[in-house]
């Protein structure tokens, strides 16, 4: 996942560094998803179990 | 509220998050069963009663979307992100004071009416632009905020049920979770309205090379694509797609547990609902996976793969279903992915046909498939199911002529597919009336498997 977006501009402010951002934003919706899916997968395993 | 514009160096790789935090949040809708039981206790509804919030709630996503789409296309993502926060989460604080003064009417009306707003408007916000973002995976791209939908449940069944469980299952328990959802919801998707840019005009973009941007294909009004067969050729695959999906989703629990009642394996209510929950897990899995592939081998294709393997896996369920568990459980899981699939691959396929000028309008208006779909699929498996019953049946014979219909909708649905060809020029927008440069003749060259319009790595 490389940051080489269709935005890259011709001026100097492409170094500019949003990985922190992007870190940040990703975290903010994968965790919630990550409790959604360990749920899930709690509760799938008694397809097996039950 | 002028749609923002990209600043330079402003990467696409923000915009993915922006659009989950909206889908993850509006996809609690499917949670609502959540709050059934609690609220026929504390209110002395029925069951019925109880599940007009949320159907509600579905029939305003549809009507919001529809008629919002063009809406959302003028003003952009911004708008449509913050309409979604405050229709959404308002809905909740109104469904708070609705519990906390036992005025059912009023969790009607804010669950249903006004967050179902919320709903529609936020479904369509991103789907635009992420397309814009990533032309050349606009199936992948599409795929992550719409698997956001199918998230959001997973997050909020186990969520919304721990806070009853703390907060207590009378009104004020209730309105109190209501109250913690609305506010937490729109601080959730606030991220969305903040992190949300649309990509700056073409004509301030160029090639590596020094060359100017490859020009887009066709591009097709919302109101223009509605007098086109391809519009109406999508409904019906979207629509019959839909149905045989809910087919198996509505009456996952007791299809498996009837199909294998009279084997020496039986299935336990426990292992039932586990069953279901791998189903949510093949939906979300075929929302991203199926749609990212259809970037890789064309959007027509992938529904082959959808329509035509699935009356395969309905063929399989009816014929040997009964025989074998882990060939039932398998190609249940497949149906499902397909399921999921369809939905997160019509915004690539709409693109490809309309182009990216009201892509989010036309899906809008095509997403009335679903609702369509929503009251086709458990009316036909719940009626026929019944009338089975009835006629002495049980077992995996309850079943039967169900899986037959579902196979005669998806072949319907394939024969659709089939059909698509690329729309006729004339109903394509004269040139720069898109605010793009590309000139009419450019836009002929329009095909559903034009997948790369514009080269950029990723």
């Amino acid at each position: 996942m490389t940051d080489t977006s269709s935005q890259n501009p011709p001026d100097g402010s492409a170094g500019k560094d949003r990985r922190p951002l992007i870190a940040f934003t990703w975290l903010w919706v994968g965790a919630p998803l990550a409790y959604g899916l360990y749920e899930l997968v709690r509760k799938a395993t008694q397809l097996f179990t039950g | 509220m002028s749609p923002p514009i990209a600043p330079v160096g402003w990467s696409r790789w923000l915009v993915p998050p922006a659009a989950l935090s909206i889908h993850l949040s509006i996809g609690q809708a499917y949670a609502w069963s959540v709050f059934k039981p609690p609220l026929e206790d504390a209110l002395g509804l029925s069951g019925t009663q109880s599940a007009l919030p949320f159907q509600l709630g579905i029939v305003m996503l549809g009507l919001s979307a529809a008629f919002g789409g063009t809406l959302v296309e003028r003003r952009g993502p911004r708008w449509a992100m913050t309409v979604a926060l405050v229709c959404f989460s308002s809905g909740f604080l109104l469904s708070a004071l609705g519990a906390a003064t036992e005025q059912f009417w009023l969790i009607v009306f804010g669950y249903g009416f006004v967050g179902g707003i919320g709903l529609g408007i936020g479904y369509i916000s991103p789907v635009s632009t992420l397309i814009k973002w990533f032309p050349d995976r606009p199936g992948m791209a599409t795929g992550i905020a719409i698997m956001g939908f199918g998230g959001g449940a997973l997050i909020a069944s186990p969520w919304s049920a721990q806070m009853l469980e703390s907060f207590g299952s009378d009104s004020h328990g209730i309105a109190l979770a209501f109250l913690v959802h609305g506010l937490s919801y729109a601080v959730f998707m606030l991220l969305g309205v903040l992190l949300v840019r649309v990509p700056r005009p073409r004509i301030e973009e160029q090639r590596a090379d020094g060359g100017p941007a490859t020009a887009p294909g066709p591009q097709v009004s919302a109101r223009q694509a509605l007098r086109t067969p391809q519009f109406w050729l999508l409904w019906v695959v979207l629509c019959m797609n839909v149905t045989a999906g809910i087919g198996i989703l509505e009456k996952a629990a007791p299809m498996i547990t009837d199909f294998f009642a009279d084997t020496s394996t039986p299935v336990s209510v426990t292992a039932a609902a586990g069953f279901v929950a791998l189903l949510s897990a093949a939906n979300m899995a075929g929302r991203i996976g199926w749609s990212s592939t259809s970037d890789l081998i064309g959007r027509k294709n992938i529904y082959r793969v959808y329509l035509g393997a699935g009356t395969l896996m309905y063929a399989l369920i009816a014929l040997v279903g009964d025989s074998s568990k882990p060939l039932f459980v398998l190609c249940a899981l497949v149906i499902l992915s397909f399921y999921g699939g369809g939905f997160a691959t019509i915004p690539a396929y709409l693109k490809d046909l309309f182009g990216t000028y009201q892509v989010g309008a036309i899906h809008g208006r095509l997403l009335t498939a679903w609702s369509t779909a929503g009251v086709l699929g458990p009316l036909i498996v719940n009626w026929i199911a019944d009338r089975q019953e009835e006629a002495g049946k049980d077992g995996a014979d309850l079943y039967g002529t169900s899986l037959l219909i579902m196979m005669a909708l998806l072949v319907i649905g394939f024969v659709a597919n089939e059909l698509v060809r690329p729309v006729h020029p004339s109903h394509h927008l004269a040139a720069g009336t898109a605010g793009t440069t590309a000139p009419a003749v450019a836009a002929q060259k329009g095909a559903p498997d034009d997948r790369h319009q514009q080269s950029e790595s990723a």
